[in-house]
This record gives structure tokens, sequence and C-alpha cells, in this order.
């Protein structure tokens, strides 16, 4: 089996797997469990940044390739192992990077079977990094599913409330939407003769499909619909959040939402451009919906961390408005709606993660979640709470913070082609405004309660994801070219092909 | 007979001499494990003959001289490539039993013997070419079986053995009855002359296979061999002698008995069967078993309590989806890809026995410590055998097709050669029921990682059955992530069928 490329790629998928492997069989004390995938997740952190910076942007494409095309010949069928990343990928590796490391600094006082919950979290780490690396399709589907399991085991194991139902329910959604994809991926396969998601896109064009094109978008679509999520798959994802610990919701919101997303533009958008200008008005109604309905059942929570999920839900809603800007405006189609969507998918990753970490330590601090039941918790953790105003107000789309860089980039590119549409999923950002506002004025200001007179601040320790998380929201805000760059670059190819298609529709 | 006909024949004659061997010594040898051991260890002469065979024999065995006892058996890769399989299968059956027996007061060598017996009986079975041969190394391999699935001598094993017995007759009556109708108008039992004449009926008549009789026949042929792979409808018997059964036997039962049972389908269907526009035919028919084996399988499994029963079920939803293989096999047939459905057959089969009896070496493992088969008794076991739990764990995932295992290679080749043959409805089916038995078998794990431990004694095994949980464990990892070896085996088994 031959090998190309540098490793570099491999390294930073695997290296968390092999962490994971070496606290399983090697690591007894529960201490040096932590050193060790401490020590891991930094250097795999590291490795994210490497991939990211060693991407040459004026070069463009696909690159980092690592490459073994004999992995599994199948006669024709044949499976290769294949990693590397392009514009779009870049930083959905640093973001998977990032939080992976938050992640395992959040989860610093576990004390429950410490040595298996940080194999599974590592293990994650591992599938979802893979994800957004992996080029080839049944590569790429592996490690999809690979990610359901630890996902079964952090949210059943560790998790609160009813955990065991919310954890099958995970399960059963998320294997449902990939069993479709599977075949998807098959009939794609059987009509073109290849798994290579870089060739796939052109070897689509004029490939007589086994099957109407329509349906294929269909079976591949509903996997990422369901990861996404979007109304009405999206039931799994309350229940899951509520129910998961803290860095498992900053995983799941972070970047496994992320995958669902990363799935409609690396496939749906690329290799079916007819079907998506054909389903983008779908997509906008579904979108707007994912957005309104969102908002409007978060402003219902009293539960935080449910807040934060249903928020989510609000959120991803403006990725599926920004794609579906791809019908274009008299044939001519911008990029500006689908950077959009990228860059929602990247800072929502931050903030959010933000968010349920801030939430994690209230939580852990005033032993309870329900609004009503906190207030003014500011005096006695100003560090928590400033950490959570941030967040707040990122996640609202305040101008300087992240949030508001995708946001603006959604509406200038959907506004064009929807029109009416953006402006209703426009008024989302008001109802955003008034639940988080309101949360945070109920939860951390108004008069300090007596109960809560002797809780503690942040720890140093708890300190450090913060620290990253909320630098990596400003830094974003102040200076979005350095994420941006990387998607227009990433999107080219997409926005090129369904400028042909969008015309081709003009035309009929 | 020459000496190159006993060299062909030497796995099968040298399992036969360690059965007898091994029930020669027990007359004069009073520690029994010793014996059981002993056979274990001697299934290295015919896995050593299998692989020196598989070795010398060339790719085309019609070039060489491979057909024994007047051409009825034939000693190609496709046979040897299952005489490995249930060498390892029985080798297994063995390792985990070596507890098992202290539940029987007598006959304990007798037990690994008569296992021994129906192995020879499946060698046959993968090798024969002739429906009166087939015949007898299918009874050569059942009635072993009967008796073993008796040997627990209680009222389950009882009823377990009699449903056996007596649904396996009606089964093998059918069997029977088909073949006479293929005889009776082909004038021939060997299966080569059996292709040549309907191609000669057919091409004079316009109807199906040149008579509806026959068409009737291989109807009765596929209840016949629908009983020995338990597809639904002809699976009725196998649950209850699933549960009934001592649990090494159970073991065998549903790795090896059923992949005998595909090695004569694929066998005479390809042989016998295979012209084209006939073969259309068959396809709908094993599409239809499929679907429904898969869904009966998965949708009964759900509501079981019982382990032991919960994998009977799993191993009838196994069978559907290697019967989806089957079927696109058929719709190929004669095609330019048509290896792809075979050999995706046959790693279905390696894997499937690799992972189940992974799953089978814990549940006997933990069962020989709490004697009980209650799934509610497996509660935190994670506590109490994290090995064990692990590795039962992990097979479970294979059984749902979830990577990094074989379940999931396999599972995506046999759903591809679907696809590939136009069965998309199938697959779809076929995935729908993959996340029907996700919820039984995670729930088999959410019992073992969540529920509290009922006692904190932690479950000790001895070393034969911690070995052959290893090894299968290590088999359904290896053949997971790096299965270019066994799908090359594979492949090179399934070309002999054409040649």
């Amino acid at each position: 089996m031959d090998f190309e490329g540098n490793g570099l790629l491999t390294a930073t998928v695997f290296l968390p797997l092999v962490g994971a492997l070496l606290i399983a069989v090697l690591v007894r004390n529960n201490r040096h469990v932590r050193l060790v995938a401490g020590a891991t997740i930094v250097i795999d952190l590291l490795l994210s940044v490497l991939v990211f910076t060693a991407y040459d942007l004026a070069k463009g494409g696909v690159q980092l390739v690592d490459r073994a095309p004999g992995w599994i010949p199948i006669d024709s069928f044949k499976v290769e192992y294949f990693l590397g990343v392009d514009g779009l990928s870049a930083p959905m590796v640093l973001l998977t990077g990032l939080l992976g490391f938050v992640a395992i600094f959040a989860s610093w006082g576990i004390k429950e079977r410490v040595r298996e919950y940080f194999v599974w979290l590592l293990i994650l780490q591992t599938a979802v990094m893979g994800v957004f690396t992996a080029l080839d399709f049944i590569l790429f589907f592996l490690l999809w599913e690979l990610e359901m399991v630890p996902m079964f085991f952090l949210i059943s194991i560790w998790g609160s409330g009813r955990r065991e139902y919310s954890a099958m329910k995970f399960l059963i959604f998320t294997f449902l939407g990939s069993a479709f994809m599977l075949v998807g991926i098959l009939i794609i396969f059987f009509s073109t003769g290849t798994f290579d998601m870089v060739e796939l896109p052109g070897a689509m064009q004029g490939a007589k499909l086994l099957a109407p094109a329509w349906l294929v978008f269909s079976l591949i679509f509903v996997a990422f619909a369901v990861k996404l999520p979007v109304w009405p798959v999206h039931t799994w994802l309350p229940d899951a959040h509520t129910d998961a610990p803290t860095a498992v919701s900053i995983m799941l919101a972070g970047v496994l939402l992320k995958m669902g997303g990363y799935g409609m533009l690396r496939v749906s958008a690329a290799m079916f451009p007819d079907v998506m200008v054909d389903a983008a008005k779908f997509l906008i109604v579904l979108g707007v919906i994912n957005v309104i309905y969102g908002a409007i059942v978060t402003l219902r929570q009293t539960d935080m961390k449910r807040l934060v999920a249903f928020s989510s839900i609000s959120h991803m809603g403006y990725v599926l408005v920004g794609i579906s800007s791809v019908v274009g405006v008299a044939g001519v189609v911008s990029p500006v709606g689908l950077t959009g969507a990228a860059m929602q998918m990247f800072t929502h990753g931050t903030i959010t993660g933000l968010m349920f970490l801030m939430v994690g330590l209230a939580y852990e601090k005033a032993h309870t979640r329900h609004i009503p039941d906190l207030g003014g918790l500011a005096t006695r953790m100003p560090i928590i709470a400033v950490g959570f105003l941030i967040a707040g107000l990122a996640s609202l789309g305040l101008p300087g913070t992240s949030g508001f860089v995708s946001e603006i980039l959604i509406f200038l590119g959907t506004f064009p082609v929807w029109g009416w549409w953006t402006g209703v999923a426009a008024f989302g950002v008001v109802i955003t405004a008034g639940y988080i506002l309101w949360m945070l004025q109920r939860t951390m200001f108004g008069p300090q309660l007596p109960r809560f007179s002797d809780v503690r601040d942040a720890t140093k320790m708890e300190m450090v994801p913060v620290v990253a998380l909320v630098a990596a929201v400003l830094v974003v805000g102040i200076y979005p070219a350095i994420i941006s760059d990387y998607f227009s670059e990433g999107l080219t190819g997409i926005v090129n092909s369904i400028q042909q298609s969008a015309q081709l529709a003009m035309a009929q | 007979m020459t000496a190159h006909d006993l060299y062909l024949l030497s796995p099968e004659l040298s399992m036969v001499g360690l059965a007898t061997a091994l029930l020669l010594l027990d007359l004069f040898v009073a520690r029994k494990s010793l014996i059981l051991g002993l056979g274990v260890v001697g299934l290295i002469v015919p896995l050593g003959f299998t692989i020196a065979l598989w070795f010398t024999i060339g790719d085309d065995s019609a070039a060489e001289n491979t057909g024994v006892l007047a051409g009825t058996l034939v000693v190609d890769k496709f046979a040897l490539f299952f005489k490995f399989l249930f060498i390892g299968a029985v080798a297994v059956v063995g390792l985990i039993s070596v507890d098992y027996v202290q539940r029987f007061e007598r006959f304990r060598t007798e037990f690994f013997a008569l296992a021994l017996y129906s192995a020879t009986g499946m060698m046959l079975m993968a090798a024969t070419v002739e429906l009166i041969t087939l015949y007898i190394s299918l009874e050569l391999s059942s009635l072993p079986l009967v008796a073993l699935a008796a040997f627990l001598r209680d009222g389950r094993s009882s009823e377990g053995a009699m449903k056996f017995l007596v649904l396996g007759g009606i089964s093998s009556a059918i069997l029977l009855y088909g073949m006479v109708y293929v005889f009776g108008f082909t004038g021939t039992t060997y299966l080569d002359e059996v292709a040549a004449r309907i191609g000669d009926l057919s091409a004079n008549s316009d109807q199906p296979f040149g008579s509806y009789a026959l068409l009737l026949g291989i109807a009765l042929l596929i209840a016949g061999f629908g009983f020995k792979i338990t597809a639904v409808p002809f699976q009725m018997w196998a649950p209850d002698v699933y549960e009934g059964s001592p649990t090494p036997v159970t073991a065998f039962l549903s790795v090896a008995s059923k992949a005998a049972g595909f090695a004569i389908i694929l066998r005479v269907f390809y042989v016998a069967f295979p012209v084209e526009e006939l073969s259309i035919e068959w396809s709908a028919v094993f599409a239809a078993l499929a679907a429904l084996s898969m869904t009966v399988g998965n949708l009964v499994a759900i509501a079981q309590s019982n382990i032991k029963r919960l994998l009977a079920y799993s191993t009838i939803a196994h069978g559907g989806y290697l019967l989806v293989g089957l079927a696109a096999v058929a719709a190929r047939t004669g095609g330019d890809e048509v290896d792809f459905g075979p050999s995706g057959v046959l790693f279905y089969l390696a894997g499937y026995a690799v992972m189940n009896l992974a799953a089978f070496s814990v549940v006997i493992a933990i069962s020989n410590h709490i004697n009980s088969d209650a799934i509610k008794d497996y509660a935190g076991m994670a506590k109490r055998a994290p090995y064990l739990a692990a590795a039962l764990a992990f097979a479970l995932l294979s059984l749902t097709g979830i990577p990094p295992t074989v379940g999931f290679i396999a599972k995506v080749y046999v759903f591809g050669a679907a696809v590939n043959a136009g069965l998309e409805w199938l697959v779809v089916v076929g995935v729908i029921n993959s996340v029907i038995s996700a919820y039984y078998y995670f729930s088999v794990i959410k019992v073992m990682y969540l529920s509290s431990p009922q006692s904190d004694e932690p479950i000790l095994s001895r070393f034969p059955i911690r070995l052959a949980v290893g090894v299968t464990t290590v088999g359904v990892l290896v053949f997971g992530v790096y299965p270019i070896v066994l799908l090359d085996i594979a492949k090179a088994a399934a070309q002999a069928l054409f040649s």
C-alpha cells in the first residue's frame, strides 16, 4: 500500500486516537489521564493551527494531501485513504482543533469514570477532524458514522436528566440520516465510478445517474439536515444538548452541527448544482422556519442550557438562509451568501462553544440552570459574567464580534435574491437580542441573592478555554478576512458551477 | 483412488480421523478437558492441509484434476474458503466449550467429536457439485447438530432438538423433492450438466427453464435451502433451537451452518442455473426473502429479553443482509462485473463468522459465571468484566455495521453490489433495517455500561475463552480497518465459481 503526502493531516486527525489508545491501555491514574489528554489536545491544536497556516491561499485548491490509493480495493470499487484540505475545510480544521482543546479543558473537573470519558472525547475529536478532511466518499462516511459511538456513550454515561433517552434519540436520528446517505453515496459511485470527492463535482456533470438526481440529492441531504439540524428533524438536538455534559455540548454545538452545513456545501452544492438551484426555494423556507421558530421557542426556555440549545437551531437556520442564495439574481450568483453561511458555521462554533462553557461554569458554581432561580451572579463571579456577556453579545450579532460578520454577509448575500424572506429571517436577530439580554439580565445582573453569597468565580484552569474562545470571537470580529479569505477561496469552484446551473435554469 | 485424490480429500479425512481419535482416547483418558484441548490443537492438521491445498491448486480448477470421487466433489478455492471458515469456527467452538462442557454429566468428548463430524459434513457441502452428494453431506452436517442441540437434556433443549429434527426432516424432504424434479427433467445430477440441459430445454421452449415443472423444482430447492440459512418464512425453528441448545452449539449453528447453506446456494445457483435471462426469476425471489428476513428478524429482536434469543433473531436478520448480496449476484449473472456479488457474500460470511463468534464467546464467558442468559443480568458488566464487556460492545457495533469494524465494510460491500445490480429499493430496506438493529444492539450495550451491577464480583474466565474472545475481537478490528487480505481471499474464492 503506497502512501503519498507529508503526513501532517494524518497526524492531526489520528493523534487524538493515539492519545485515546494510550490512555485506554497504559494510564491508570486519573491525574495522569488528564495530563495525557491535555497534552494530546494541545499538540493537536498546534497541529491544526499549523494546517491552517500551511495552507497556501495564493495557490488555492486542495493541499496537504495524504493519500494511500490501495486501501480497500474491491475490483473497480476502490476506496482510498485520502485526506486533504481546501479553503472550505482549513478553517473547519482550525475550529475543531480549538473546540477540542476547549472541550478537554472544560472537562478537567469530571470525577466519574475519568479514563473512559477522556478516551471517548479524544475518539470523537478524531472522527470530527476526519470528517472535515476526508476526501474519499467512503472514508468520509466511515468517519461520519464513527462519530456517533463516542457521542452515545458521552451523553448516556456522563449526562444528566433523561440521558439514556436522549442518547438513543441522538443515535437513531443520526444513524437514520447517514443510512440514507450510504445509499446515495453508492448510487453516485456506480454512476460515476469514483469516490474521489475532488473529482466528483466534475464527474457528476453530465453523468447518467442510476436514479433521478433529485432523489439521490435528497437521500444525502437528509443526513446533513438531521445533523444541522433542519426543522422538522431537529427534535433530537434540544434533548441531546440539555442532557449532555458541558464539554460534549460544546463539541456538539461547536463542530458536530457544522458537519451538516459542511456537507451541504461540500456534497449537496458542489455535486448537485442543478438540484441545489431548484431546491433553493425550499431551503429559504426551511431556513426561515428554523430561524423564527427556533428563536420563538428559545424565548420560552427557563433552563439556560436548553435555551442555548434552541438558539443553535435558530442560528443554524441562517446557514440555510445563506445557502439558499445559490439561485442568484438574473443568472448571476454572488459568493457573498455562501461565504456568509460558511462564516456562520465558524463563528457560531466559537460563540456557542463559549455560551455552553459559561452555562456549564455558572451551573457548576450555582448548582442550578433554572433561570428564575438565578440572579445577581455578576457580583460574585465577575469573570464568568464578562465571558457570558461577550458570548451573548456576539450571539446577537453585535458589531465588533464575529457574530456580526457572518450574519451581515448572509443578509447581504440573500436579500437581493429572496427580498422579504430575508427580511423575515433578519427579524430573528431582534428576537435573539430579546432572549439573550433577557437571560443575562435575569441570571447575571439584578440584586444579589443571599443564597448565592458564597459561590466562587472561575479558577485559573477554567479560564484557559474561556480566554481562548473570547480571543477567537474578538479576532474574527475585528479582522474577519483571516477566516473569510479561506472560505471565499474554497467556495470559488462551487459558486462557478452553480453559476452555470443558474444560467441554464434562467435560459429555460 | 490415487494418492492425489487422498491429498485432495485430506482436510475432510483428517477431520474425521481427529474426531474418531478423540472418541477412542476418551476410553482411556480420565481428564476430559485434556481431550478437548487436544482436539482443538489437532485442528492444525486439517487446517494445514487446507492451506497447502490453497497454495497448490491453481486459480483455474478446470485445468487441473481437482475432481474427486467420480467428479462428485471438487476442490477449488471456493470450497477451500469455506473449509477455512468451518475449521476456524469449530476451533472457536472448541475453545469456548472448555468450561461449558462441565455442565454435562457425560459425553463431554462426544460433544466436540459431534461438532467435528458436523463440520466435516459442511466441508463436503462446500465442495460438492452433484445433487446426491450434496444431500448426503447436508444430512451428515445436520444429524450431529440435532444431537448437539439436545445435549443439555432439559425441557428447552429437548424441545429445540425435536423441532430441529422434525422441521429439518421436512425441509430435507422438500429439498429432495426439488432435486427429483431437476433430475427428472434434466436426466443428470451433476450441476454443470444440469446447466447444459437447461440451456437446451429453454432454447426449445418458451416456458421459463424450459418447463414449469423445473421451475417448481427450483422453488422447492430454495425452500429447502431457506431452512438452512434461516430465511423468513423458513425460520420458525431457529429461535427455539438457538435458545434451547448449549450456547457453543448455538454459535456453531448461527455461523457455520448458515455459511454452509450459502455455500451450496451459491454453488447450485451459479453452476446449475446460470442462464442470464432465467436468473431474473430467482433474483426477485432472493430479494423478497432478503427484505422479509431483515425486517422480521430485526423487528422481533427488539422485543427479546434473552441474549441468545436476541442473537438468534439477529442471525435471521443477517441472513437477510446476506440474501441482499445473493439477490445482487442473481441480477448480475452473465454481466461484466459478475464477481462483485459473490465475493461480497463470501466476505460478509467471513466477517459475520468473526463478529458473531466474538459475541457468542463473550456470552458464554459471562453465562458460565452468572448462569443466566437474561439481558438484564448483564447490568454493569462494564465494571465486573471490563474487557469482556468491551469485546461484546465492539462485536455488537460490528453487527450494527458501525466502523471501524468488519461489519461496516461487509455491509457497504453487499449493499454496493445490490446498488450495482439495480436493487436500490432493497438497499433502502437494508439500511432502514440497520437503524432498527441499532436500537436493540445498543440496548444491550446500554445495560452493560449504564445500569449498576447486581454484584461487584468480577467475572473471571479461563485462558481458552479469553483466547477465543481476543482472536475474534482482533479479527473484527483488523478486517474492519485493513480488509485487503480477506478481500483478496474472498475474490479468489469467488473467482473459482466461474472457471
